[in-house]
């Protein structure tokens, strides 16, 4: 009965959602102040349902109950407990589901955190936010009901896909939405900024927290899918180009564009019209992303869907919602005027350059995803762009922004007084040159052309970001939580480019065939043999090879990769054994036996990759610290209902 | 022209240049460094010159892997049930590379036209071969009733690189 309970509060959160959209879009509209204030009712009702529907799905795959065909599908009773509950979003209709929670879970928050707002502008967000609830709801509805029924009833389920039976699969995809889903926010913002007619600083002020929080979100959510892809995918690499990757990667560019054009609408009134395309832009390419990754039209690592008419829907939703909001914006920002000008040298005009570069790097990105679809399309033939394309495309844009950045940081608003700061920079530019060199030719040997240049920049971004806060607190000032954010985060670049440049040029990679009692050396690091012995996991048989590793001579640690073989599916994946040592990550993949007592083994060492992610984590922090300074609440109280708005747009 | 205008303009003149060369970069890059998917017919047909990178697909031809015992070089056959490309690789095969399933491998043909992979992609699940693959062989497959066939439309791509 559950299953059919779960169907039926689906479809009630799909009623409530319009009931949502409706209240919160026609009441400010026709001025009837009773539907709007009907608007947190009908989305309290909703994420109530969407709730029960979740606790439904998990009770169906915690009690094994393989007469829903999608736990039949993703769940076997010999999969441990953790993992029936994470399965819920191991595939498609699951996803569905868990990110139509999201959207509702971030509506509420806006709801909570709304009575600032003024009550017609926050039930206009509130709307905006329904109608995309109501086109995840009916998507899921008409195209992939997760509460589908199998009859008969499977005697057991076909498993969930080994490679995401890992504990990174439990956080990796909810923290991804999490993001994802939260630009919906920022969009839902900007909509009803138009709607109303009034794009100001304050609208600003009240965008910055929430698109902070879904960046931060995503930026974590990235990361850990890098993370999870190096040591589970099993053929080592934390980043690929791929099309998943690429899916959830041009959001956050355009993501990270829209939090610095937003600061300079918040505090010049810049921009604005630059700034509402973002946020339409950012949702956009969310929702492209799902429609990439769910719709089989890319094939990759991570796609498991491949149903033409899902595809179709999700086009069909992306042309309503992005051709609505566009349209919207043809109108309205016409009406948009900004008065205000600024200099060359000016900090606006740094912060123009990052857009313009974050954009044209996600519009690179764009392109080479798409491009094979294309080609196909128009019958140029079957090809696929890799890494050979994107890096140095990616570097292109990449390079500029950071130096850029580390001059941008020093500019003050409106006036162009970047001589005053001269021998700063260059001190700090001689500082990281010196750092950079020091690096790559002290520590490791043989770099590239672009590793100083590369590391130079990343140490000087370092550098130039704790000059302000370093000045601040010399001269006994406060040190505002966004200002400290923002350090934090430009930080976490800094360290972000220094690992890349040093990942990318100093990892050793080898296959080498070992008999037991052989031995290879990788990297500094000698790796010798012991033989493979036979493992039985809860729902899998292994073979583990084990290796003691020795570096110069000192025993580091016996790593112990394994071959696992499934038994309900019969896959076959590749379980590395990953190790820590002076800052190098070691991968040790165990391959085939190549006959004759030997075996095959893919041997990585990936100086500070740990770093890449730890980057992407105190960026995350940056921007979570940034996202709660008081600026934002207290300025939503000052401007309650009723007051003045300057700027504001004629409606 | 009031120097904010000229300003303005020159601003926005910057930055269409900067994207403009950025974008004729992107292209080169793009033109140079794009992998073309082609199957064994198409191989036999001389499609492609040796030393060119590309990516051959197909099954792998049921006891065609050879090893030597001990050693990483292997060499296998790649068909399309019409042609048949030699392949040789001495690098760790994915897990779900097997006799009979299909396969993706990017490389180069050599003089005596092996094909040197110097990667073997096997990203699929054990239900479903590279889509690539998938395709080629439905149009060999159609081929042979209907020939001569109009021009194919392509196989539906893989975008991941690796």
């Amino acid at each position: 009965m559950l299953p059919e309970l779960g169907h039926f509060v689906l479809i009630l959160a799909l009623l409530l959602a319009l009931l949502q959209a409706f209240f919160g879009l026609a009441g400010p509209a026709l001025g009837r102040e009773r539907w709007t204030g009907a608007v947190s009712a009908a989305l309290a009702g909703q994420a109530v349902m969407v709730g029960t529907a979740v606790a439904c799905l998990v009770h169906a795959f915690v009690t094994d109950d393989f007469s829903v065909l999608y736990v039949a599908e993703n769940s076997n009773s010999a999969l441990p407990l953790f993992y029936r509950v994470t399965a819920l979003w191991g595939a498609h209709e699951g996803s569905l589901l868990l990110w139509i929670l999201l959207l509702a879970l971030w509506s509420v928050a806006v709801a909570l955190r709304s009575g600032s707002l003024p009550a017609s502008f926050a039930a206009r967000v509130l709307g905006v936010l329904g109608l995309v609830s109501f086109g995840f709801l009916l998507f899921t509805l008409a195209t992939s009901n997760p509460f589908a029924r199998l009859e008969p009833a499977a005697p057991d389920g076909r498993d969930l896909n080994p490679i995401l039976q890992d504990p990174g699969l439990a956080v990796h995809p909810p923290i991804l939405y999490t993001g994802y889903v939260g630009f919906a926010v920022a969009f839902a913002f900007a909509c009803a900024a138009m709607l109303e007619g009034r794009l100001d600083q304050a609208w600003a002020r009240w965008t910055r927290p929430w698109t902070s929080w879904a960046w931060a979100f995503l930026t974590c959510g990235i990361a850990l899918g890098s993370f999870w892809a190096y040591y589970e995918l099993g053929w080592g690499g934390f980043w690929f180009w791929d099309p998943v990757e690429n899916a959830s990667f041009m959001p956050w560019l355009v993501g990270t564009a829209l939090v610095h054009s937003l600061a300079v609408t918040d505090k010049r009134g810049l921009f604005k019209s630059w700034t509402l395309l973002l946020a339409i832009l950012a949702f956009s390419l969310s929702m492209v992303g799902t429609f990439l990754v769910r719709s089989g039209v890319l094939v990759s690592v991570h796609s498991f869907a491949a149903d033409p008419s899902r595809g179709m829907f999700i086009l069909a939703f992306l042309i309503i919602m992005i051709g609505g909001a566009l349209t919207l914006y043809a109108w309205r920002a016409p009406l948009l005027r900004s008065s205000a000008g600024f200099e060359l040298g000016a900090r606006e005009s740094f912060l123009l350059f990052n857009n313009v570069l974050l954009v044209t790097a996600a519009a690179t990105v764009f392109a080479g995803t798409l491009a094979p679809l294309i080609a196909d399309a128009l019958n140029l033939g079957t090809l696929s762009v890799g890494p050979p394309y994107f890096n140095p495309t990616f570097l292109l844009s990449m390079l500029p922004l950071v130096g850029l950045l580390a001059l941008g940081i020093h500019a003050n608003w409106k006036r162009g007084r970047l001589r005053d700061k001269q021998r700063l920079l260059l001190v700090t530019a001689l500082v990281a040159a010196l750092l950079a060199a020091g690096v790559a030719f002290g520590v490791y040997s043989g770099p590239h052309v672009l590793t100083p240049v590369a590391m130079t920049l990343g140490f000087w971004i370092a550098l130039a970001s704790l000059v302000d806060p370093l000045d601040r607190w010399r001269r006994g000032l406060s040190l505002p939580r966004a200002v400290l954010g923002m350090t934090i985060a430009h930080l976490g670049l800094a360290m972000a480019v220094i690992a890349l440049t040093t990942v990318q040029s100093f990892t050793v990679e080898r296959d080498v065939a070992l008999a037991p009692g052989e031995s290879a050396r990788v990297g500094g690091y000698e790796l010798r043999f012991e033989g493979v012995r036979h493992v039985e996991g809860p729902n899998y048989d292994a073979i583990a090879g084990s290796f003691a590793l020795t570096h110069h001579g000192q025993p580091v640690r016996t790593m112990q990769p394994q071959k696992r073989q499934f038994w309900v599916q019969h896959q076959v994946t590749s379980e590395t054994a990953i190790t820590m040592d002076h800052g190098n990550n070691l991968l040790l993949a165990l391959g085939d036996d190549l006959g004759a007592g030997r075996w095959s083994v893919r041997v990585q060492v990936r100086p500070l990759v740990t770093l890449v992610w730890l980057a992407a984590l105190v960026m995350a922090i940056g921007a979570f610290i940034a996202a709660s300074d008081r600026r934002y609440r207290v300025t939503a109280a000052a401007l309650a209902p009723g007051t003045v708005l300057p700027e504001r747009v004629r409606g | 022209m009031t120097p904010t205008r000229r300003r303005r303009l020159l601003l926005v003149l910057g930055i269409l240049c900067g994207v403009g060369i950025a974008g004729a970069l992107a292209l080169n890059a793009f033109r140079r460094n794009v992998t073309f998917f082609f199957d064994p017919s198409q191989v036999a047909q001389g499609q492609v010159a040796p030393g060119q990178d590309f990516r051959l697909g197909g099954m792998v031809q049921e006891g065609s892997l050879r090893r030597a015992p001990g050693s990483l070089e292997v060499s296998f056959v790649v068909t399309d049930f019409a042609h048949q490309v030699p392949v040789r690789y001495d690098k760790v095969l994915p897990d779900l590379f097997r006799e009979g399933a299909g396969v993706v491998a990017h490389g180069h043909l050599d003089g005596s036209g092996t094909f040197v992979a110097d990667d073997v992609l096997a990203k699929h699940d054990e239900k479903y071969m590279p889509p690539e693959v998938a395709r080629s062989l439905k149009r060999r497959h159609g081929e042979s009733r209907t020939a001569p066939a109009a021009p194919q439309p392509a196989p539906l791509p893989s975008g991941a690189g690796s």
